[in-house]
C-alpha cells in the first residue's frame, strides 16, 4: 500500500524517488495529474484564500484527479465554509466545473439529491462529489453525511480537515486536536487549549457505516492522494475521503510551511494515512522517516504553550496519541519496528 | 446595453454577470516574490578543471551520453584520464554525502569517456581560424589542455615536448595500473587530430628566439616538476639509492624495469611514495614505506594507502631513515610532540633492504625561464599573475611549475584558464571571469524528496592480479550502473523539472512551459506564500522582497 505509486512507475529514478510531483524523466502518461500541462485547474487562480492555504491546494489536487477519473463528468456540492467563501464571492467563482452551494449542513444531502436526479435522467456517467471543511462535516453536516452513508448513495464526500472553523475566526470543531489553541479553547488554566479525549474521528465513524471506501490523505503526498481519489471514483456507493490541510491562519504557521506541516503530521504519526473497504482497513501508508511530535508542533503557534515547562504533560499526551496511532495502524516500515 | 436589457437577460433574481476569479489579481497581496535561480552546485565549485558536473550528469540521466560527454569536453579534454587519475574533490563536496554517499561522479565521467573512445566521438572546431600561433612547451595535462582550448578558439598550436611520448606526469608519474596507457594515447590523439602539432623529443632552449623564428604570438610553458628532491643518507651506497621520479620514468621508457632488489624501502608519505611502493610490489619486490609522521598526516590519499595496504605494502609510520650499512637501512623511531610534530626518540632499528627509493617531492627545472627578463621565481616555482602570465610579456605558465596543488586536474584547469587569458591577450583584451552564482549548499535543499540509493561501486581487480600484474585496479561501471549513478545526482541549485513548484502552488500561479523549458510564475496571481521555494527539492527558487 505504501509503495503503490512506486510499483506503478516504469522508470526508476533515484534522484527523487516518487516523492516529487512529477519528473522530466517520466513519460507524461505516468505522471500525476498535477504534473501534466493540461490539468484542468478546476480551482483556478484569483481565489481569495490566504497565502499558503492547504485547503485550496487539497481541493485542486482532489477535484482535478476526480475530473480525470470521470472524464470531466463531475458535479460538486459544497458546504458553507472557507472553501465556499474564498472561491465564490458572488458573482465571481474560481471553480471551472459545475458547482453548487446550498447550506452549511446539507452538502451531503444536496449531493445525494443530485446523484438521484442524474440516475432518473439516465445520466449515470455524471458523478457527484460533496465537499466541505471539518466544521461542515464533523459537526454541522454530520446528520446529512451519516444519512448519505446509511443509504449508500453514489456520492464521494471529501472533507478538507484543517481542525477548526477557520472561516468564522478559528473556533473549535470536533476535529480540533487536544491542547490546540482556538478562539474558543484559549491557552489558559491548568489544561490550556482544547481538552483531550474530546472530538471524533469521522473516518472511523464512516468505516462503521460499512461503506465501500474510506480513506485519509494529505496534501504532502500527492501520489497517495491522487491514487485514493482515483480509486474512490472507480467505486459506486457512498465513499469518504478526509484530506489533511494545514491552515497557516488558524494554526499560526508560516504560509510556506503548509506542505511541510502536513508531512510532519504524517511522519510523526499524528495523522495516519489509511484506506478501508467495507469497514475493514485495507492499507496504510507507512512513515518514511519518523519524527517526534515536537517537530510538527513547534512550527505552530496554536501549540506554543505545550512547550512551556508547566505544560510538559500536554506534550507527552500528544506524543502518546502519535505513538498509539503508529501502533494501532502499524505505521512504521517493517525494518524500523 | 441598457440597464433594462441586462436585467431581462439574466435568470430570476440574478442581477450581475457571473465572472471568473481570474479578474481578481491576487498578486497585489504579495510582499515577497519567488524567482527561479541557478545556484552553483558544490561539485562544480570544487572542480579544479571547472567542469559543469551537474549539467553533464543531467544529460547522462536522460541517457544522452554523447551530450554529456560534449558538456565535459567544453571544460576538460581528458575525461578518460580524469575519470581514473582525478582525486575527485567534487565527490568530497557532494551534498548527497549528507544523505547516504556522494554521487560517484568520477566513475560516471570514466564511463562517458570510455564510451567516447569506443565510439570515436570527435570534437569539432567551430571558431574560424584566428591567424594567431601559440607555442606550448610541455605535453603534460596542462599543456595538452591549453592546446586543446586554444585550438577550439581557432588558434594554431604547436606543442613541444622534451620527452619521447606525450602525457608528462600522466605517464611518468601515474602508474599504468591506475591509468592504462591506451586511454592516454586515445585522448592525446584526439587533440592532435584537431590540428594541434605535437613535436616529441623536442627541447626548447630559448623561448624568445623560438617565438620569433616561428612567428608565435604567445607561449604557454608547462614543463612540470621533474627534479626529485633528495636527502643525504650517511654511508649509503649511491647505487642502491634511487629517486621516485626516475623509477617511475624507467617503468615507462626503460628497456628493463628498474632493479630494486628483493626488499625496497620507499622513503616518503605522498601519493608518489605509494605509487612507487605499489609498482615495486608488482615487480615482485617487498616494499616498505617509511614515513616520519602518522598515517593521518600522510599527504597521500587515504584510499590509495588503503589499496596499498590491501596489496601487502608495509608502512612504518613515525620513522626516519638515518643511515645505511651492508644489511640495509637504519630507521630512527619518531614520536609526536605537543604540537603534532615528529621528534626523534633515539630508538633505532634496521630494515633489511636491497635498495631505497626517495619520494620526497619534486622541483621545477626553471632554467628555461631564468634567462628571460622580468621572470620571478620564488619558492622554487615560477610566479604568474591572475592571468597566468609570467613577468615576461606573452609568456604564460601553468601546471606543476607554478604555485598550486600538484594534481592532474588542477593542471587541466590551468590549461583552460591560460587558454582563455592567452586568447584575450591575442585579441588585445583581458579575460573577465563571469560572476559566480551563490553556492547551493545542503541547507538550500529539501532532501525529503530524495530517495535513499547507495552508491554503485566500481568493480575492483582481484588482489592476486593486483600484486603481480599492471592491470587496471578499478574497473568501469556498466551502462546500467552508470545511469543509476547519474540519477543519484540531486541537481543542487538547478531546476530538474520535477514539477514540485507547479504542483504545490495553492494559487495555480505557475505555468509549466514544457520539457526543457522549465516554469514561469504568474505574478498576477502569486500571493508570495513561498510554498514553491520551501518545497523545491534542489533549491532553485529564491524568495526576494518586493519593492513596496
Amino acid at each position: 500500500m505504501a509503495q503503490i505509486s512506486e510499483s506503478q512507475q516504469k522508470v526508476k529514478f533515484y534522484q527523487t524517488g516518487t516523492f516529487t510531483v512529477g519528473n522530466r524523466l517520466l513519460d507524461e502518461k505516468q505522471r500525476n495529474v498535477q504534473a501534466t500541462m493540461d490539468r484542468c485547474n478546476s480551482l483556478d487562480s484569483g481565489h481569495r484564500a490566504c497565502q499558503g492555504c492547504g485547503e485550496a491546494l487539497g481541493a485542486r489536487f482532489a477535484i482535478d484527479a476526480a475530473m480525470r477519473a470521470t472524464n470531466n463528468q463531475l458535479i460538486a456540492a459544497n458546504a458553507t465554509g472557507c472553501l465556499e467563501v474564498f472561491t465564490t464571492p458572488y458573482p465571481e467563482t474560481a471553480w471551472s466545473m459545475p458547482w453548487i452551494h446550498s447550506l452549511f449542513g446539507n452538502a451531503a444531502a444536496v449531493a445525494s439529491g443530485i446523484a438521484a436526479a442524474m440516475k432518473v435522467k439516465g445520466r449515470e456517467e455524471v458523478r457527484v462529489i460533496a465537499q466541505g471543511g471539518d466544521g461542515g462535516t464533523t459537526d454541522i453536516g454530520f446528520g446529512c453525511l451519516s444519512g448519505t452513508f446509511d443509504r449508500n448513495d453514489d456520492v464521494l464526500y471529501i472533507c478538507y480537515n484543517n481542525e477548526a472553523y477557520m472561516n468564522t475566526g478559528v473556533q473549535r470543531s470536533s476535529a480540533t486536536p487536544g491542547a490546540a489553541r482556538t478562539a474558543t479553547t484559549m491557552p489558559v488554566g491548568k489544561e490550556p487549549g482544547n481538552a483531550f479525549n474530546t472530538g471524533k474521528s469521522v473516518p472511523l465513524v464512516a468505516m462503521a457505516h460499512m461503506i465501500p471506501y474510506v480513506a485519509t490523505a494529505s496534501v504532502h503526498d500527492l501520489h497517495d492522494l491522487e491514487y485514493k481519489v482515483t480509486k474512490a471514483m472507480a467505486v459506486h456507493g457512498a465513499r469518504y475521503i478526509e484530506i489533511f490541510v494545514p491552515c497557516p491562519l488558524g494554526w499560526g504557521s508560516r504560509p510556506g510551511d503548509t506542505v511541510k506541516l502536513a508531512r510532519l503530521a504524517v511522519e510523526s504519526g499524528m495523522y495516519p494515512l489509511l484506506e478501508a473497504e467495507h469497514g475493514e482497513i485495507s492499507g496504510v501508508t507507512k512513515i518514511r522517516h519518523k519524527v517526534p511530535v515536537d517537530d510538527y508542533l513547534k512550527l505552530q503557534r496554536r501549540f506554543a504553550h505545550v512547550f512551556k515547562p508547566d505544560n510538559a504533560h500536554q506534550l507527552e499526551q500528544l506524543q502518546q496519541i502519535a505513538d498509539t496511532n503508529i501502533k494501532r495502524f502499524d505505521l512504521l516500515p517493517r525494518e524500523d519496528t | 446595453m441598457s440597464d433594462q436589457t441586462v436585467i431581462q437577460s439574466k435568470p430570476f433574481a440574478i442581477t450581475l454577470d457571473t465572472g471568473s476569479s481570474l479578474l481578481n489579481k491576487t498578486g497585489s497581496w504579495r510582499t515577497e516574490r519567488p524567482v527561479y535561480v541557478d545556484r552553483l552546485p558544490p561539485c562544480n565549485h570544487a572542480c579544479p578543471a571547472g567542469e559543469n558536473i551537474q549539467q553533464w550528469l543531467s544529460l547522462a540521466e536522460e541517457g544522452d551520453y554523447q551530450g554529456a560527454w560534449r558538456e565535459i569536453m567544453k571544460n576538460n579534454p581528458l575525461p578518460g584520464i580524469m575519470g581514473r587519475a582525478c582525486y575527485h574533490p567534487c565527490e568530497d563536496a557532494c551534498n548527497r554525502a549528507q544523505l547516504d554517499t556522494a554521487v560517484g561522479i568520477n566513475s560516471v565521467e570514466r564511463f562517458l569517456a570510455d564510451e567516447a573512445i569506443r565510439k570515436n566521438w570527435r570534437v569539432e572546431i567551430e571558431n574560424p581560424p584566428s591567424g594567431k600561433k601559440v607555442l606550448v612547451i610541455g605535453a603534460g595535462p596542462s599543456g595538452l589542455s591549453a592546446a586543446y582550448h586554444l585550438a577550439l578558439l581557432g588558434h594554431q598550436v604547436s606543442i613541444h615536448e622534451a620527452g619521447p611520448v606525450a602525457g608528462g606526469m600522466m605517464r611518468f608519474g601515474i602508474p599504468k595500473y591506475r591509468l592504462p596507457r591506451d586511454i592516454v594515447e586515445a585522448e592525446v590523439q584526439r587533440i592532435v587530430d584537431m590540428g594541434v602539432t605535437l613535436n616529441l623529443s623536442s627541447t626548447i632552449d630559448d623561448i624568445p628566439a623560438t617565438m620569433e623564428a616561428n612567428a608565435f604570438d604567445a607561449c604557454f610553458v608547462a614543463i612540470g616538476a621533474h627534479l626529485a628532491n633528495r636527502v643525504d643518507i650517511p654511508a649509503a651506497d649511491a647505487a642502491r639509492v634511487l629517486d621516485a621520479v626516475s623509477v617511475l620514468r624507467d617503468m615507462e621508457t626503460g628497456d628493463v624495469p628498474p632493479q630494486l632488489g628483493r626488499r625496497v624501502v620507499v622513503y616518503g608519505g605522498g601519493n608518489t611514495a605509494v605509487d612507487v611502493a605499489r609498482t615495486a610490489k608488482r615487480l615482485g619486490a617487498e616494499p616498505v614505506i617509511v614515513y616520519r609522521r602518522t598515517r593521518e598526516q600522510m599527504p597521500a590519499h587515504d584510499f590509495e594507502i588503503e589499496e596499498a595496504l590491501e596489496e601487502g605494502v608495509v608502512v612504518n609510520w613515525l620513522s626516519t631513515v638515518t643511515g645505511a650499512d651492508d644489511e640495509g637501512f637504519q630507521i630512527e623511531k619518531m614520536e609526536l610532540d605537543d604540537n603534532g610534530r615528529p621528534q626523534p626518540t633515539g630508538e633505532y632499528e634496521t630494515i633489511e633492504a636491497d635498495s631505497m627509493v626517495m619520494a620526497l617531492g619534486q622541483n621545477v627545472d626553471t632554467t628555461i625561464l631564468e634567462q628571460l627578463p622580468g621572470i620571478e621565481i620564488s619558492d622554487k616555482v615560477v610566479q604568474v599573475d591572475d592571468n597566468m602570465m609570467t613577468g615576461y610579456e606573452g609568456v604564460f605558465a601553468g601546471g606543476d611549475m607554478v604555485p598550486s596543488e600538484r594534481t592532474v586536474t588542477v593542471a587541466v584547469g590551468h590549461g583552460k584558464k591560460a587558454a582563455r587569458h592567452i586568447d584575450a591577450y591575442l585579441h588585445g583584451e583581458r579575460y573577465a571571469r563571469p560572476p559566480q552564482h551563490e553556492i547551493a549548499s545542503y541547507d538550500k535543499l529539501n532532501p525529503w524528496y530524495y530517495t535513499d540509493a547507495n552508491k554503485k561501486l566500481q568493480p575492483i581487480l582481484d588482489i592476486a592480479r593486483r600484486t603481480s600484474t599492471f592491470e587496471e585496479v578499478m574497473g568501469s561501471l556498466d551502462e546500467g550502473n552508470a545511469l543509476f549513478e547519474a540519477r543519484r545526482c540531486l541537481s543542487c541549485g538547478n531546476c530538474f523539472e520535477c514539477d514540485n513548484c507547479y504542483g504545490v502552488c495553492p494559487d495555480n500561479a505557475i505555468t509549466k512551459l514544457g520539457p526543457g523549458n522549465r516554469f514561469e510564475f504568474k505574478y498576477d496571481y502569486c500571493k508570495g506564500c513561498a510554498m514553491c521555494a520551501t518545497e523545491c527539492p534542489c533549491g532553485a527558487i529564491k524568495m526576494v522582497p518586493e519593492d513596496i
